[in-house]
């Protein structure tokens, strides 16, 4: 439903950062990209939501087309109307609005007002834990709360597809797991198609359908989650397993992961 | 010592009342500053364009709703105008470019009347008379009772606007991240043209009372330099800041014209906010409201 055709971006008119990708979301599926930090994950995203554009940044070839619209282009804000909601890394709530404030403000394209009171008791059985926090400033909450925050308000537009940036970002696993699992929910149950950005490779494969690797802003690597999980070289880059299927130590998996896009 | 209470409280009085409409013109540069990350240096000028404006309407005998009505319409098209043709293409850029584009404007626009309409001050008159109205032993110019009730009007629908609309909850948005807010679906640049025609919206108001007060001449401009203390003292970007900050300029400088101008013959008014201000970036570089950045848990 979402397709990414050998797109190239480009930052402020000379930084060339995607060369080239290609990627599918199909409906109702998770499909997650992984890659290193600085591989071009986040660019992609943006690109795909609009928001590119406000960082002079530029879809210079390739198309991206979501059912049977081109959309590459467009503005973030008809992005958003069509039916595409972005969760940004690092949660980016609203700071100064209370956390029902945010969910209001996320519903910013939808004009009926029974229906907007509609989806923030859908937030909230899904998010118990927000409605306790609903008149809080959501700057004060937790990183938890924040992340549950971001998805809730990002659904409160009823999207087709959601981008998910990164959201295991500094929360501990236990919660990490908890808000996959949600969003495994959602896309059962609220027909929303996902496009998951994640550096936890492991969780990441565990709870999307399809996924792609990306290195340097192409994508190196294809396939279903299962594939990818026996993958020689997402075991050891991405999944910090030797052969034996030992865990190695986390410096290692960094040493290697440098030495590795040095070569590339 | 009765006499000097009464005199006190008349200073104060004539003081909050006074402040309150620097808050009111103060409001439109916060709201700017908010939302859009520009300082409109032009604020003062915009007070004194709407205050021609007013002039011009009233003295062929127009209604004075009708004359307070074309300021409103005239300065909420001339900050649209201003937003897209002029701010709007340099947004992005460094924000000494907006400062300096606002200073530009304000020098081209204080040299307007004078080749336009002519230099000599004109009456803005309401006909609410100037008996001043009383209240025991303190008593006010009525156009004074009248920019109190408006601001406080203007005050009580903007404040439901910004903490309860869903526009206004929006608006707050936009001020927070552009970036996240255009995500939602937001317009952003809507909301900008929005900040700009409610600055338009405070200056017109602003130019029809400081106006009748003060009549209208290319000096009217200078109640923009008010601005800067009340902004200062309340947090450039807090809209309680401006209230407060205002009330507290005006108070200062009725006290200070009152206690102090006796004696070294007069002006301390224009100089006592400047002080106060000076010292406030000294002690409280982000004003009394003013954020920097909620630190996050
Ligand atoms: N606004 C920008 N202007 C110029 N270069 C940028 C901009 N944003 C990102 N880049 C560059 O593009 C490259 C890819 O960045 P991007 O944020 O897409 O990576 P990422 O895969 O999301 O990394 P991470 O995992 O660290 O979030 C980086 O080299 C980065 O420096
Ligand atoms: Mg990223």
């Amino acid at each position: 439903m979402l397709s990414i055709n050998n797109i190239e971006v480009v930052y402020d008119n000379v930084i060339l950062v995607l060369k080239g990708v290609s990627l599918e979301v199909k409906s109702g599926s998770i499909t997650t990209l992984l890659g290193a930090n600085g591989a071009g994950k986040t660019t992609t995203l943006k690109a795909v939501s609009g928001v590119l554009r406000s960082e002079r940044g530029e879809v210079t070839k390739g198309s991206i087309t979501f059912g049977a619209r081109r959309i590459d282009g467009m503005r973030a804000f008809d992005v958003t109307r069509l039916g595409i909601a972005q969760v940004f890394e690092g949660r980016r709530v609203f700071e100064h609005l209370t956390t029902e404030e945010n969910l209001v403000a996320g519903a910013h394209t939808v004009r009926r007002v029974s229906k907007v009171r509609d989806g923030i008791e859908r937030v909230y059985a899904y998010f118990p834990v927000l409605k306790n926090r609903r008149e809080q400033l959501s700057g004060y909450l937790s990183g938890g709360e924040q992340q549950m925050l971001a998805i809730g308000r990002a659904l409160m537009s009823s999207p087709k597809v959601m981008l998910l940036d990164e959201p295991s970002l500094g929360l501990a696993p236990m919660l990490v797991e908890e808000i996959f699992g949600i969003v495994r929910r959602l896309v059962q149950q609220e027909q929303v198609s996902v496009l998951l950005v994640e550096q936890n490779a492991a969780m990441a494969l565990e709870v999307a359908d399809h996924g792609y690797v990306m290195e340097n802003g192409r994508i190196v690597l294809e396939g279903s989650v299962a594939s990818l999980r026996d993958n020689s070289d997402v075991r050891e880059f991405y999944l910090g397993l030797n052969e034996v299927g030992s865990r190695k130590s986390y410096r290692d998996v960094k040493h290697y992961k440098r030495r590795k896009r040095w070569l590339s | 010592m009765w006499d000097e209470l009464q005199f006190a409280s008349a200073l104060i009085v004539s003081g909050l009342s006074i402040g309150l409409m620097y808050s009111l013109i103060a409001l439109g540069f916060v709201l700017v500053y908010k939302a859009t990350d520009a300082i409109n240096f032009a604020q003062g000028e915009f007070v004194m364009l709407a205050g021609f404006v007013a002039a011009l309407m009233l003295a062929p005998k127009m209604p004075v709703l009708v004359a307070i009505g074309a300021a409103v319409a005239v300065m909420v098209a001339f900050s649209f105008a201003l937003e897209r043709i002029v701010l709007r293409p340099l947004i992005g850029r460094p924000i000494i470019a907006v400062i300096m584009a606002t200073i530009g404007l304000g020098a081209m626009l204080r040299g307007l009347p004078p080749i336009t309409v002519g230099g000599e001050t004109r009456a803005v008159s309401l006909n609410i008379g100037d008996m001043p109205i009383g209240f025991g032993s303190i008593s006010l110019p009525p156009v004074q009772i009248l920019g109190v009730i408006v601001t406080l009007a203007f005050f009580g629908l903007f404040t439901w606007f910004f903490l309860r609309s869903r526009m206004g909850i929006a608006m707050r948005a936009v001020a927070d991240n552009q970036q996240v807010a255009m995500a939602m679906g937001i317009n952003v640049e809507r909301y900008f043209a929005l900040a700009w025609a409610m600055a338009g919206t405070v200056s017109a108001l602003g130019g029809v009372i400081w106006g009748s007060m003060l009549g209208v001449d290319v000096h009217l401009a200078l109640v923009g330099l008010k601005v800067f203390p009340v902004v200062i003292l309340g947090g450039l970007d807090s809209v309680a800041g401006a209230v407060i900050g205002g009330l507290i300029v005006g108070v200062v400088e009725s006290l200070a014209a009152g206690y102090i101008d006796p004696y070294v013959g007069g002006g301390t008014k224009d100089f006592a906010p400047y002080v106060l201000m000076i010292i406030t970036l000294m002690f409280k570089p982000y004003g009394i409201f003013g954020t920097h950045r909620v630190e996050r848990v």
